[in-house]
């Protein structure tokens, strides 16, 4: 197990790195020059003598060769510096403190809810295969994959917000300042990030279900007598729920994607709405930022993910 | 060649023959939901092929004078803001979708396969390299990456293609590397290489076919997330150029109006869903028809 953890160790941090040119070197697609991005947005570009372009080029270090300006970059990520917004004028790194929060608030509630009702939904239609609880739940897995969030928030903001009037159409509190407001306002955006994974956990539930409650073991679980509930919760359960596991590894990369969504439909100032606004402002300092931990995010998860994995199902560690 | 006597009565033996597009034919429309989704794509790209003649008004020019009019006999959908109809809009959107998911599908595949195939069947030092880097897109989100691409790239319908494409590729070069690996086990494979047959010879006669069935069932389920994508790139206003008709688009400048005609907003929407529906139906279809193993896989 060690040997198998430090491997998914290595090839993390090899990952990592590519991580990082990747987000370092789509920046430098940009077409154009960008200090002139930075001084067209900041000040008089005319008005700019051309040897104060040069001293800001250097200021930016930009007048450095290319792979300097990577080693600088890096460098300064692992210190927490991620540059100044040109746009918020402020440090990014304190702007980072500030959205995400709102975004992980959101989204670690969207993936329990997605993973507990998710793997229940799937765990009933599957023992109750063929009955109506299975003919109501299956069906809407298949459209809980396919509806778009934007949309999905949409419906909810005019059924629950403008309609019926039950819940604040946008905006978002700190629950440390006003809980009972806080979780209004993030009963319908949390549901629209969730339903995608909620379905896809329950599909994928029921149908590692069917096919664990196959195995010969299971058969003698039932055979010496067991009620279904032992049978199922003592026996089934454990051995099914590996497939879901992996399946909540890439959960949370779409969460992330579908809080850029749900944030812009319901006001909420998180890291999705900041990512749109800073991409609209060309304000590629946060671009770069926000794309580098959710990468980070992502890759951390998949690796707690796979060892996991590894120690739930020992034929993969020594595959 | 002289056959033994044995043979015939080997063949004797074997089950009456059923014709492979039979049994093909029989299982992909034994359920109902993908017959529903094949009648969807179908009607999808009837409507997309005949636009023109189906779209009751011109889904480009501006009428100011009629705009956001509630549904009605001559605008079933309404109209937007300015004044062009919804469902002429709703109609011509279907172009955009199908445009965008098949040259992107067709992109990613192409470039997706060839990486996987090199990958898994030269191993070492070029598969570390081509599987670590797909791992690496793999931790960017699809939507934010084909965001964060298309912007960069400078927005526009080439530029989403190109960011869909590449936010798509690592899904087709890791399959083809995993099936890679495993046909080139075959014994077929092998013998192929001792009698001397170059390596781009072996993939693309030997093991490409045989990993078709699960690249076909991956490449029909992502055109339904392309399109997904495509329509959450032009929500944001990303790769729309005015006056196009797409149908994110469409459901965000019905957003900005969902008292006043919610249809705006919901009938594109539905589109979407429909659309993306199908294609994932289509993909289960052919699925368990192809290859019925690859259940829980893809």
């Amino acid at each position: 197990m060690t040997a198998y953890i430090i491997r998914r160790l290595i090839q993390a941090l090899f990952v990592l790195i590519l991580v990082t040119l990747i987000v370092f070197f789509v920046m430098r697609l940009l077409p154009g020059d960008p200090v002139l991005i930075y001084v067209a947005q900041t000040a008089e570009l005319e008005a700019m003598p051309p040897e104060m372009l040069d001293i800001l080029r250097a200021e930016f270090g930009l007048d450095k060769p290319i792979m300097v300006q990577y080693a600088n970059w890096v460098s300064g990520i692992f210190q927490g510096d991620f540059g100044t917004s040109i746009f918020y004028r402020e440090e990014v790194s304190m702007l980072m403190l500030e959205r995400f929060p709102v975004t992980l608030h959101l989204g670690v509630l969207a993936l329990i809810i997605g993973a507990v009702f998710g793997v229940l939904a799937g765990l009933l239609a599957a023992v109750r295969r063929g009955k109506w609880l299975d003919k109501v739940v299956t069906p809407l897995t298949y459209v809980g994959i396919t509806i778009p969030v934007f949309w999905l928030g949409i419906l909810l903001m005019y059924a629950f917000g403008l309609k019926l009037q039950w819940l604040p159409i946008s905006g978002y509190t700190s629950p440390m300042d006003d809980f009972w407001l806080s979780t209004r306002q993030v009963i319908m955006p949390v549901i629209s990030m969730a339903v995608f994974g909620l379905a896809a956990n329950a599909r994928q539930m029921r149908s590692s279900m069917l096919e664990v409650t196959q195995q010969d073991y299971v058969r003698t679980a039932w055979s010496k007598g067991l009620s279904e509930r032992k049978v199922i919760v003592r026996h089934a359960l454990k051995n099914s729920l590996i497939p879901v596991i992996t399946l909540m590894g890439i959960g949370v990369g779409i969460i992330f994607g579908g809080s850029v969504f749900v944030e812009t439909v319901f006001a909420i100032p998180g890291v999705g709405r900041l990512l749109v606004s800073s991409i609209f402002g060309q304000d590629y300092v946060v671009v770069q930022a926000i794309t580098f931990i959710i990468a980070v995010i992502v890759l951390v998860v998949n690796l707690i993910v796979d060892i996991s994995y590894g120690w739930f199902d020992p034929r993969i560690r020594y595959g | 060649m002289v056959a033994g006597p044995n043979t015939d009565m080997e063949f004797l033996e074997l089950p009456p023959r059923v014709s492979e597009w039979r049994r093909f034919r029989r299982v992909f429309l034994s359920r109902g939901v993908v017959v529903f989704g094949l009648i969807i794509l179908v009607l999808l790209v009837f409507t997309a092929a005949f636009a023109a003649w189906l779209a009751p008004y011109d889904p480009y020019k501006p009428a100011v004078g009629r705009a956001l009019q509630q549904p009605c006999k001559d605008f079933p959908l309404g109209t937007d803001t300015l004044g062009r109809d919804t469902l002429s809009r709703l109609i011509y959107g279907s172009r955009t979708a199908l445009m965008v998911g098949f040259i992107s599908v067709a992109v990613a595949t192409i470039i997706g396969i060839t990486l996987g195939l090199i990958a898994g069947y030269f191993g070492g030092m070029i598969n570390v390299v081509i599987m670590r880097l797909m791992d690496a897109l793999l931790c960017f989100p699809m939507i934010l990456l084909a965001l964060v691409v298309a912007s960069v790239l400078g927005g526009g319908i080439q530029n989403v293609i190109i960011a869909l494409s590449i936010a798509t590729i690592p899904g087709y070069a890791r399959v083809t590397h995993g099936l890679t690996l495993s046909i080139r086990e075959n014994d077929y494979v092998l013998a192929e290489r001792a009698m001397g047959a170059d390596a781009t010879h072996t993939m693309l006669r030997h093991i490409l076919p045989n990993a078709f069935p699960p690249l076909i069932v991956l490449m029909t389920m992502q055109l339904g997330n392309i399109i997904l994508a495509e329509a959450g790139l032009s929500f944001l206003g990303i790769g729309i150029d005015p006056p196009g008709a797409a149908w994110g688009a469409m459901v965000y400048d019905g957003y900005k109006h969902l008292l006043r005609n919610p249809v705006l907003s919901f009938a594109p929407g539905l589109a979407i869903m429909l659309v993306v529906f199908a294609f994932n139906m289509v993909g289960d279809g052919l699925r368990d028809a192809l290859d019925p193993r690859l259940r829980g896989l893809l």
